[in-house]
């Protein structure tokens, strides 16, 4: 009989072992459904993992990994620090989307001014559009006590909704022949978010998530704040005993969040993304909800699980074209990865005891 | 005749612990058997052993001369064994007579059962209407419906879980006489308890466990209550001292403080009026959930109040929240360490950061200083003998004692005008209560207002210099507490049930 012990205190060492130990799960899982598919295996899990940086065409990849990652890493951010305090903005899409059609609107206003003022007013304007769509399920839960795990879900509807709008009709190219879409920031320098080095896939998204990270780490290893966020997560009465006011903590954690994922937009679609269109979201919003889990919230962890899951986003697509992988099976694979970790979790705080239970 | 109950040699071992070493006793018919012992001494594993949910690793039992080895509960009933828990497990939305019924092999018919409940309620002292909704039913009321279930199974052994705990003194009183009563028709009870002076007015032998030995029997009436504490603690106790010191300059006062429920499960408070002075002790009694949480939350600014209804030092303090009250010098320990006073997951000195922010100043511009709250933490551990492997120990791995002594010298260390503590020894094993009485009386000997809210009321009359009494949300008038009898009390206390029934 298995039996799980609690530990007197949560185990360090686990806790930096299950991530890597459920990654290797993952890739044992995934490998036998791969299997099960026809395909090699161990081709598979190589074109995912191993070819996009050390393969024949890495010089390509190996860009396409900060892109994807950049957002990715930038709205989990945000997100972790909700979660930390039982906050669960699971809308970041939404907030994406909503954040980067302000930036877009602000630098399309402007067109064709060339002037430095341009995009840091379309990074502020992002920020804004991402921080007051979360507003919405914030001060409703405030006020009213909805639900902002339902209400900031339902708003990303809303927001795809106001892009295809967006896209079709406000925003739309005059010059652009009646296609959807907005005027592209590649042909407006001044808008346009461009690699700080060119060919690594660096630009101004990645830098600001990169900040992003050191901030909340010396936010949560130092700050006041960082620890009542932890507390309220934690322990809602303590934290209430302790003095955290629940009600503007709330407002924070969601704003904080809808901003980050605001400039993620922005960047986004300023750079990488170029327009304003209607599939211009890709689920970086929902993705990063993985990514903040699989680096258990912590910013160190999240800058790592943001690189591991741009990997698996590019090699699957990889393994898509080179193997014939449905893209079903890439997202199953990537489903995976969030189901054995939240499974191995227990053992930061359980101990397994093989042998006979004790009868109680 | 011999004996009833016998035990010999019972061991039992958990990981890492060993609950019960070789415990010998014997139960007498007709006998009221104390067993004492601090938490964790193992008297729980030890009833449970009797009653068949535990089995022993090792020891015999005998029962009336006869080997007794109950595999479950229903074995050991069988044998005539009855056991009334602490915690009661009673369906709120059933009458008594369907709750009893539910525990029952064979139950017959409702109308039946019901004229036996009656009989027996009545021949043993206990009123009890069997179709009263249990959810109506105050503890006590509560507690007669789980005696008389067993009651109903006319057991020759009656085990009773610290059953005095949620009982005002008059409901003591009629439990004793039931109990008097059983054990003149020659059923046994085994009494589990910690109040000593309980132990020495109804018991006739007590057995003491310290550490899962048993450490010694003896007669309680011959005893006193200090040399028993002693047995179960197995060192010389410190007795607090204390001397009236109040200054005549009112440090804290409440106004007709008026409260909201906080929740659908809480209390309101009504018309809360009192003031503590200056180095005096201020014991507020009543029986569990008639406002305590709330009076505290009140005073600790979680649960901030209206302008006008909460004073200190002048300073109308109503609407500010605890942070704010810290940096006047208002402080508060919680009755729930887990969760409440500490953060289970977080270390000790994260749980100093906690409440000791403000007035230690463990933070500049919003910045947490580390190293002056690992210094404060260490100064809590070391001055009140916190037993831990360190300050980075997580919260809930300290034992009860342990973290409550944390947690109010967390408080103490930081200087307070005013403390409010609410069941500042709940749990705590008695030379750590002891420790935290003494604390408490040296803070007020500087001159700070103190606030006890207990429901153990031998602490109360130990440490306060006035005493007031919770029930239904209500505050009677405080009275000097020296030269109170436990009759004024239990009517201070007392009217709380008619209240509660009231508005319940």
């Amino acid at each position: 009989m298995i039996a799980l012990e609690k530990r007197p205190e949560p185990s360090r060492a686990w806790s930096f072992a299950t991530p890597m130990l459920a990654v290797l799960l993952t890739m044992i899982a995934g490998g036998l459904m791969f299997a099960a598919l026809g395909k090699n295996p161990v081709e598979a899990i190589r074109t995912i993992f191993w070819d996009p940086l050390f393969g024949e065409f890495a010089f390509y990849y190996r860009g396409q990994l900060l892109i994807k990652a950049g957002p990715l890493i930038l709205i989990a951010i945000g997100l972790s620090i909700g979660f930390r305090a039982g906050i669960w903005n699971i809308g970041a899409e939404g907030q994406y989307i909503v954040g980067a059609i302000c930036g877009a609107a602000v630098g399309l206003a402007f067109y064709p001014l060339e002037s430095f003022i341009v995009f840091p007013l379309m990074v502020v304007f992002g920020a804004l559009g991402g921080f007051l769509w979360a507003m919405i399920p914030g001060i409703l839960r405030v006020k009213f006590n909805t639900n902002e795990i339902l209400v900031s879900l339902l708003l990303v509807y809303v927001a795809e909704f106001l892009l295809a709008s967006m896209a079709l009709g406000t925003l739309r190219n005059p010059d652009g022949a009646g296609f959807p879409g907005s005027r592209n920031f590649r042909s407006y320098p001044a808008g346009f978010n461009e690699e700080i080095i060119a060919g690594t896939g660096m630009h101004w998204g990645v830098v600001a998530a990169f900040i992003a990270v050191i901030f909340t780490y010396v936010l949560f290893a130092r700050h006041q704040m960082g620890f009542q966020i932890k507390l309220a997560g934690q322990a809602p009465r303590a934290a209430r005993f302790g003095g955290v006011n629940p009600a503007r903590l709330v407002l924070f954690c969601l704003g904080l969040s809808g901003a980050l994922a605001g400039l993620a937009g922005l960047f986004e679609v300023s750079g990488p993304a170029g327009q304003i269109s209607i599939d211009f979201n890709v689920g970086y919003g929902f993705t990063a909800i993985i990514v903040a889990f699989l680096g258990r919230l912590h910013p160190v962890g999240i800058l790592l699980a943001g690189l591991l899951l741009a990997l698996t986003y590019i090699g699957g697509e990889a393994a898509q074209s080179a193997l014939g992988l449905p893209a079903a099976a890439i997202q199953a694979f990537q489903g995976m990865l969030l189901f054995f970790l939240l499974a191995v979790d227990v053992l930061t705080n359980y101990r397994v005891r093989l042998g006979k239970r004790e009868a109680v | 005749m011999s004996a009833l109950l016998e035990l010999t040699g019972l061991t039992k071992a958990y990981p890492g612990v060993v609950a019960n070493d070789d415990v010998s006793m014997t139960i007498q018919h007709g006998e009221v058997h104390a067993l004492l012992g601090e938490n964790g001494a193992g008297k729980s594993t030890l009833v449970k052993m009797i009653y068949g949910l535990v089995k022993p690793d090792a020891g015999t039992m005998r029962l009336l001369g006869e080997g007794f080895t109950p595999a479950e509960p229903r074995a050991a009933r069988a044998a005539g064994v009855a056991m009334v828990f602490q915690h009661f497990s009673l369906f709120e939305a059933l009458d008594v007579a369907e709750n009893i019924a539910l525990g029952m092999e064979n139950p017959p018919k409702m109308r039946d059962l019901a004229a036996r409940i009656r009989e027996v309620s009545q021949a043993y002292g206990l009123p009890l209407d069997p179709s009263r909704l249990v959810g109506d039913l105050s503890a006590g009321e509560r507690q007669r419906v789980e005696i008389i279930r067993c009651l109903l199974q006319n057991p020759k052994l009656l085990i009773m879980d610290e059953p005095t705990s949620v009982l005002t003194p008059q409901e003591v009183a009629i439990l004793f006489k039931t109990l008097e009563k059983l054990r003149s028709e020659g059923t046994s009870i085994l009494y589990i308890s910690h109040k000593l002076e309980e132990i020495r007015r109804l018991c006739d032998a007590a057995t003491i466990l310290r550490l899962g030995k048993n450490v010694g029997t003896c007669n309680p009436r011959e005893e006193t209550a200090r040399a028993m504490a002693e047995m179960m603690v197995g060192e010389v106790l410190h007795v607090p001292e204390r001397k009236p010191h109040a200054t005549a300059e009112v440090a804290l006062e409440l106004r007709g403080l008026s409260l909201a429920a906080p929740s659908a499960f809480g209390t309101a408070l009504k018309d809360v009026t009192f003031s503590v002075e200056k180095g005096e002790v201020l014991g507020i009694g009543g029986v569990a959930g008639n406002g305590q949480d709330e009076l505290t939350g009140a005073l600790s600014g979680e649960l901030p109040a209206q302008a006008g209804q909460i004073f200190f030092e002048g300073h109308d303090i109503g609407p500010l929240g605890p942070n704010a009250r810290r940096a006047l010098g208002v402080l508060a320990a919680p009755e729930e360490r887990l969760g409440h006073a500490a953060a289970p997951d977080m270390s000790l000195t994260e749980n100093a950061v906690l409440t000791g922010t403000v007035r230690k100043g463990l933070s500049r511009k919003g910045f947490l200083n580390w190293r002056a709250a690992k210094d404060f933490t260490n100064e809590v551990i070391t001055r009140f003998d916190v037993r831990t492997p360190g300050a980075h120990t997580a919260a809930r791995a300290l034992s009860g004692g342990n973290l409550q002594k944390f947690v109010i010298g967390r408080e103490i260390m930081q200087d307070p005008a005013a403390l409010v503590v609410n069941q500042p020894t709940w749990g705590v094993d008695a030379s750590a209560a002891a420790a935290i009485r003494q604390a408490l009386l040296d803070l007020a000997a500087n001159g700070a207002a103190i606030i006890v809210i207990s429901q153990d009321l031998d602490e109360l009359m130990e440490i306060s210099d006035r005493f007031a009494a919770l029930n239904a949300g209500r505050l009677t008038a405080p009275v000097p507490a020296a030269g109170l009898t436990v009759d004024q009390i239990g009517l201070m206390m007392g009217g709380a049930h008619d209240l509660e029934a009231a508005h319940g």
